[in-house]
């Protein structure tokens, strides 16, 4: 017999949606920063330690397995950056309308994408020119 | 009748429940957050402007006096921020309780000991000689 209680939502069988995925993303996101300190660590300890420690951080960061994990990371940034402040903005008590909520999600989306974007193309034109 | 039904919303509100602090963590949680909007946006804007940049650019980059401060400051509000965030994370999954205090415990100790290491190695390049 079904429950005529409302019931929380069952993973398996919820139709995901925006809120809900980006909810989710930010906790995501931060935990991928966090362990992306790791590397802020690695490279100013390095700087402190000369020239070949330094060297092999800039060789790492300039592998594919390094340019893969700043492009998740720049994308992870942004994304909770942009994210961040959509809760800033609620802590306010500002924008909790469901139509609201479900935009300003879209356009947290939308201005991590672009920024990543941005950022990798000024990035590769700064090392090529 | 409860006692807490006796006192006054700010008589309850000043004694901040058993464990003294109230809504100190919530509230850090979110002046790190907004210090590290601009602070973020620094360092993202930093490595565009020199990428790949080589260990005497970067030294040189470190050693100026606004550059170490700015630094200091995004290295402390990021470990701040990490730590509150991961704490949250680990308090809402880790239902086992033996692994929750102790991935408690490891995360703020990481924190602290990747914190320290940052901090030093910026006071190393930016004073050393």
């Amino acid at each position: 017999m079904p429950a005529s209680r409302p019931l929380s939502p069952h993973l398996q069988i919820y139709r995901p949606q925006i809120t809900s995925v980006l909810s989710i993303s930010h906790r995501a996101t931060g935990l991928a920063l966090s362990l992306g300190t790791l590397l802020l660590v690695w490279w100013l300890v390095a700087l402190a330690r000369g020239p070949e420690a330094f060297a092999s951080v800039q060789s790492f960061v300039g592998s594919w397995l390094g340019r893969l994990l700043l492009l998740g990371w720049t994308f992870s940034l942004f994304f909770h950056l942009a994210n961040g402040i959509r809760h800033l903005c609620w802590d306010t008590g500002y924008g909790f309308e469901i139509k609201t909520a479900e935009i300003s999600g879209w356009v947290v989306v939308a201005a991590a994408a672009v920024l990543t974007v941005i950022v990798w193309v000024a990035g590769l034109a700064a090392m090529a020119g | 009748m409860s006692a807490d039904r006796l006192r006054s919303p700010l008589g309850r509100a000043l004694g901040l429940g058993s464990a003294k602090e109230g809504v100190e963590h919530w509230w850090l949680q979110r002046v790190t957050a907004v210090a590290l909007v601009p602070l973020a946006l620094w360092f993202v804007a930093a490595l565009i402007v020199h990428p790949g940049a080589d260990y005497q650019t970067t030294v040189a980059w470190l050693r100026s006096p606004l550059t170490a401060v700015v630094m200091i400051l995004l290295v402390i509000a990021t470990f701040v921020h990490m730590a509150l965030g991961v704490q949250v994370v680990i308090v809402d999954y880790v239902h086992h309780e033996p692994a929750r205090v102790a991935s408690l415990v490891l995360v703020r100790l990481a924190c602290w000991a990747l914190g320290a290491a940052a901090l030093f190695a910026v006071l190393r390049v930016a004073l050393g000689s």
